[in-house]
Parts: structure tokens; C-alpha cells; sequence
């Protein structure tokens, strides 16, 4: 099977190419540890939040519909809470597209520092 | 002459025109597959939205909200909410660590021949049952539409024949460009049907929400009934309706980040920023394409009617028909058209997601080792079994017939793809234990939970009167062994657990060794596939 691979990298040659020894000491390294911790920081609760967001709105459907048809002005509780998931979602995504800006500089750091040992690409 | 087919002529030069153009620059699996990896965020995210977008989303949420009132509307919010997973969760690490399909991702650190042939097969499966259930929609809808002129059996063949031409011949470039133009006429034609509903209540959503707060109709035993359809339950009612909406809402939220023909746009663009940036104008587009279904499915409600929907070609037909209500012939064209073209864009998107798995995964990496014999092999295998999955695709549209029950084919395209894809990308990107046996495990476990458990749903075991007959008939006359018509609330962590056993009780340390090469190179991008130079 480690033939089949080595097979597919031969016809199919990747754009970077480094040893095992390589690929862990850029994984150990404090650039890359900085890049997951960053990410993980935003990502983890921004993923909880907006399932947690998310499943409170069939849950509160399903089990209190009398509360959730409250009206409010011409509309009702349910329709609200529905259409408030389209702007939480649009929300999370630009906060996120704004994280991912910082998480992009720090992969900068380690895309060049890999890519210059190996004297260019 | 009819304005109906006037439109559909015109889509399909459109759409052929595109097909020649990109035929001559689809030479190259990289051409081929991935348009090159030269499309850009914007049109990824525009074409992203004409993948997805179905009609089971244009014409089945504007009719179940037409019949069910606020219930339908639940589905709108899962479809866009679900772009959430794809954005923070696989987006980029698949770009970065994958070259044309999701199995790349799965197989990159565990022995890739059966780890590939499960993934492939899963593929496949998502992507038959999907577009079949597109092709007898598309099949009915064409024969309403253009009734007298082509049947049901032509219908489904033309269909079935133009999405050949545009995978076979244009590749993953020519996909891309007819699915932006459907998702740009399907955008256009509902932003200007949702101002003319808002016209029709002049502007006032006083006037809307008052009308949506009693709508009249007759229900099935012929009494005549007032409901408020902003009221929640008309569809998910006791014991079983609120845990059905859950299990939905799972389905949804974890099965689109595993939708074959979804993830392999990912793959379109030069770099995993792109791809982020591409599942944004994807959101937009989504969102605001759901968030207007309120006026075309309340619309249809209020303005036409349950009641003459029904007689006028059911639930699907009530986009349409609010249409012909709104502004007569010429825009029912006009709409109808672009009910046409979402069904071509999405069959096309799933066409050539089932032939890049099959051709990339199972040909070239499970039967030959990850070798092309010789050069080019790859495509002329993808454009043969275009063809081969078209044309099967075909034949069982045409045995099933017209009135065949199938709406739950996409609910089991997306319970497949949450209980059996998005745990083993999910494991194999975070968990560094997880290795082949797992992973196997795990697609085997929830390609068959899922599938097992529908077959034992409401959607395939009821007992029919016996006006209810051929293909409409449910398959098991007897009543459903599973309450819920939705398998994903059971069937998602069976899929995890299956992944989690498999890796636990077996020992493969090579599986991890690969480990740190995967998370730097999905994290960082080192390595990821470039764009085809100019």
C-alpha cells in the first residue's frame, strides 16, 4: 500500500515535497502551535454558538409552539427567530472571514520559512 | 407558438454555447476536474449557490410552504445555516489537502485503496439517489409545463441527455458557467416575483402578514378551513413531528459539508482563501435567495391558493402558478424556464461529482494503484462513465414514472452524506488515532444506518388505499418500523460511533504517521494543488 502512494507521487508530483522529520518539526514549531491555538480560539465557539443557535429553533418549534407563536407587530415569535438565523449566519461568517485574515499571516510565516529550506520552490 | 419552450430553446443554446466554448479548454485532468483551479471566488460562490440550489428548493419549498405554511420556512433556514460547516470546518482544509475529490483528504494518511472504494462508493450513492429524484421532478415539471409537446419519457430523456453533453464534453468549466447562469436567472426571477407579491399587497407587510394569518382552503375530508400558516406544526405535528424537525435540522447542518458535488467546487479555485471567500458570496447569495421564499411560498399561499394549486398540478407547480396569478403567461414562461435550468445545473453538478469519484477514485487509485496507464486516461474514463451514470439515470427516471414517490431521495442524498462523508473528513483532519479500519467503518456503518433506517420510515412503509397505485405505492405496505421520516438524529452518531470502534479496535500505526504531513499541509495550505498557469 505505501507503494501505492509513492506510485501516485511519481505521476502525479505535489508542489512540496518534504521528509516525515520535516512535516513534524514544522507541526512542533511555535509558528504552527500559534496558528492552531488561533484558530481553535475562534473556531470552537463560533462552531457551538451557531449549533447551539441553530437546534434552539426547531427544539423550541417543536416542543413550545403556544410560546412561539407569541405575535409580535404583524409577525410571530417563531418567524422571527427564524429569519434572526439568516443574519446570525451572515454574521459568524464575516467575523470569520476577518479571523481568517490573521490566521492567513500567521501560515505566511510558516509557508515561507518551509519554502525558502528548500532553497525556493 | 408556446413562450414555455421559446425559453427552454434559448437556455439550452445558451448552456451549449458554453459547452463548446469550454470543450476546447477541458484538455487535462486538472481542466477537466477542476476548471483549471482558475475560477474565480465571486464565480465559485455564485456557481457554489447553482449547484445547490434545487428544485427541490425553487419548487418544492415554495409549495410546501404554500401547503404548510411556517414549517416549509424551516428548511430554508437549515439550507443556509449548514453553509456554516462547509465555512469553518471543510472549506479549506479540503482545498488545501485535496486534488479532485473529498476521498483525496480521507486517504491521504490511511491505506488508500480501501478507504477510496468506500469513499467512491458513497459518492455514487449520494449522487444517483439525488439526481434521480431531480430527474422525476424534472420529467413532471417539463411535462406540465410544455404539456402537448414532449411527454414525461422525452422530457427525462432531453434532460438527461443535455447534462451528458455538458459533462462529457465541457467538463467541470462548462458545469461552473451553467450553473452561474442559473443561479443569476433563478436570483433575478425571484427577486422580481417577491416585488410583485409585495406589489400585489401594495407594499404594506401589514397587509401580507394579515393576509398569511388566514388563509382559506379545504382540506382532505372537503371542509372548508381558515389557518394561521405563520403557526408552527401545520407539518411537524405530535408525537414524532418535533423530533423529525431535529433530526432534519442534523441532517441538514452536517450533510451539506458532505455533499459530493458541493465539495468538489472546492477544488475550482487557485487556493483555500478563494475557497473561504467563495463560500461567503455563496452565503449571500443562499440566504437571500431563502429569505425570499417567505413571499414566493406565503405568496402562493395567500394570493393563488392551496385549493387551486391542487388542481392545477400540485405542490411543486406553486411558484409557477403565483407567477401566471401575478403577471400572466410570459412571466409562468419565464419562471418555468428557470425551474428548467436549476434542474440542468444541478444535474449536471452531480454528474460530474459521481464520474470524478469514480474515474480519479475508483478507476485510476483503487484498480490501478494510483497510476494513468496513459495520459488522459483519467478524463476518457470521467466522460465514459458520464455517460454510463447518465444513462442509467435515464432508464430508472423512465421505469419509475411520473408520479413515483421519491421526495425522499434528497432527504436520504443528505442522511448519507451526514452520517457516513462528514464524520470520516471531520476524523481524519482532527484526530490523529483515527486510521483505516475507522474510517471504513465509519462510511460502511452510516451509508448503511442511514439507508437502512429510511427504508424503515414513513417514506418508503405505509399502507396505501388502494386508489394509491404503481410506483406511487409505498415499497413496504406495512406501518414504518422508524417514526421519523428524517434519519439523521440516529443515524449521524452511528456513523461516529462506527468510526470510533473501528479505529479503537484495531492497531495501524502507519495511519499516523502521516498525521503532522496532513495537518500542516490542510492548515497552511504548504504543498496545496496550484492553478494551471495561463
Amino acid at each position: 500500500m505505501a507503494n501505492a502512494a509513492g506510485n501516485l507521487e511519481v505521476a502525479q508530483p505535489k508542489q512540496y515535497q518534504a521528509s516525515k522529520s520535516t512535516w513534524d518539526e514544522i507541526a512542533a514549531s511555535n509558528a504552527f502551535q500559534d496558528l492552531m491555538a488561533t484558530k481553535k480560539i475562534f473556531i470552537v465557539p463560533a462552531f457551538i454558538f451557531f449549533v447551539v443557535y441553530y437546534f434552539a429553533l426547531p427544539v423550541l418549534v417543536g416542543y413550545a409552539p403556544q410560546f412561539m407563536s407569541i405575535k409580535i407587530g404583524n409577525v410571530n415569535l417563531a418567524y422571527l427567530f427564524a429569519l434572526s438565523q439568516f443574519f446570525v449566519a451572515w454574521i459568524i461568517a464575516g467575523l470569520y472571514v476577518r479571523a481568517a485574515n490573521g490566521f492567513d499571516r500567521l501560515a505566511k510565516d510558516i509557508l515561507d520559512k518551509a519554502e525558502n529550506a528548500k532553497g525556493g520552490k | 407558438m408556446n413562450i414555455s419552450l421559446l425559453m427552454f430553446l434559448l437556455f439550452i443554446a445558451i448552456t451549449l454555447g458554453i459547452t463548446y466554448w469550454a470543450s476546447r479548454r477541458s484538455a487535462g485532468s486538472s481542466a477537466y476536474f477542476a476548471a483549471s483551479r482558475q475560477i474565480k471566488g465571486w464565480q465559485n460562490g455564485i456557481a457554489v449557490a447553482g449547484d445547490y440550489m434545487s428544485a427541490a428548493s425553487f419548487l418544492g419549498i415554495a409549495g410546501i410552504i404554500a401547503f404548510q405554511g411556517y414549517d416549509g420556512f424551516l428548511f430554508s433556514v437549515g439550507w443556509l445555516v449548514a453553509y456554516l460547516t462547509v465555512l469553518l470546518v471543510i472549506a479549506e482544509p479540503l482545498r488545501n489537502a485535496g486534488k479532485y475529490t473529498m476521498a483525496d483528504v480521507l486517504a491521504y494518511r490511511m491505506k488508500p485503496r480501501p478507504v477510496r472504494a468506500m469513499a467512491s462508493l458513497s459518492t455514487l450513492t449520494v449522487s444517483t439517489f439525488y439526481m434521480i429524484a431531480q430527474m422525476v421532478g424534472a420529467g413532471a415539471l417539463v411535462k406540465l409545463l410544455l404539456g402537448g409537446y414532449v411527454n414525461y419519457n422525452q422530457a427525462v430523456t432531453g434532460v438527461g441527455i443535455l447534462m451528458i453533453v455538458y459533462v462529457v464534453f465541457g467538463g467541470m468549466l462548462a458545469t461552473t458557467w451553467v450553473q452561474i447562469v442559473k443561479a443569476i436567472l433563478l436570483m433575478s426571477g425571484t427577486i422580481l416575483l417577491s416585488i410583485l407579491v409585495m406589489a400585489h399587497f401594495h407594499f404594506s407587510f401589514g397587509e401580507f402578514f394579515g393576509a398569511i394569518s388566514q388563509v382559506t382552503y379545504h382540506d382532505a375530508k372537503g371542509q372548508q378551513v381558515v389557518k394561521d400558516f405563520l403557526q408552527p406544526g401545520l407539518r411537524y405535528k405530535p408525537p414524532y413531528g418535533p423530533l423529525d424537525l431535529i433530526s432534519l435540522g442534523m441532517a441538514l447542518i452536517f450533510g451539506t459539508a458532505g455533499l459530493p458535488h458541493i465539495l468538489v467546487r472546492f477544488y475550482t479555485v487557485p487556493d483555500a482563501k478563494t475557497a473561504r471567500n467563495s463560500v461567503v458570496w455563496a452565503m449571500v447569495l443562499i440566504g437571500s435567495f431563502y429569505i425570499m421564499t417567505t413571499f414566493l411560498g406565503f405568496g402562493a399561499a395567500t394570493i393563488v391558493g392551496p385549493d387551486f394549486i391542487k388542481g392545477h398540478g400540485g405542490n411543486n407547480m406553486s411558484a409557477p402558478l403565483l407567477a401566471q396569478a401575478l403577471a400572466g403567461n410570459i412571466f409562468f414562461a419565464f419562471i418555468s424556464a428557470i425551474a428548467f435550468a436549476t434542474i440542468l445545473a444541478v444535474v449536471a453538478g452531480l454528474t460530474i461529482s459521481a464520474t470524478t469519484s469514480f474515474s480519479h477514485d475508483f478507476w485510476t487509485n483503487v484498480i490501478h494503484n494510483g497510476v494513468e496507464r496513459k495520459p488522459g486516461e483519467e478524463v476518457l474514463v470521467a466522460r465514459i462513465s458520464a455517460f454510463v451514470v447518465g444513462a442509467v439515470a435515464i432508464l430508472i427516471a423512465i421505469v419509475l414514472g411520473p408520479t413515483a414517490n421519491v421526495a425522499f431521495l434528497v432527504a436520504l442524498a443528505f442522511a448519507v452524506a451526514a452520517s457516513a462523508n462528514l464524520p470520516v473528513i471531520v476524523l481524519s483532519i482532527f484526530w490523529r488515532r483515527f486510521n483505516t479500519t475507522g474510517a471504513v467503518a465509519g462510511l460502511t456503518v452510516g451509508l448503511l444506518a442511514a439507508i437502512g433506517l429510511i427504508l424503515l420510515s414513513p417514506s418508503l412503509m405505509a399502507v396505501d388505499p388502494p386508489t394509491v397505485v404503481g410506483t406511487a405505492r409505498h415499497l413496504i405496505q406495512a406501518k414504518a418500523w422508524f417514526p421519523l421520516e428524517n434519519p439523521g438524529i440516529l443515524s449521524i452518531p452511528l456513523g461516529f460511533v462506527g468510526a470510533i470502534l473501528g479505529t479503537l479496535l484495531s492497531n495501524e500505526p502507519s495511519s499516523q504517521e502521516k498525521f503532522n504531513e496532513l495537518l500542516v499541509r490542510s492548515n497552511t495550505g504548504l504543498g496545496a494543488e496550484k492553478a494551471a498557469a495561463h
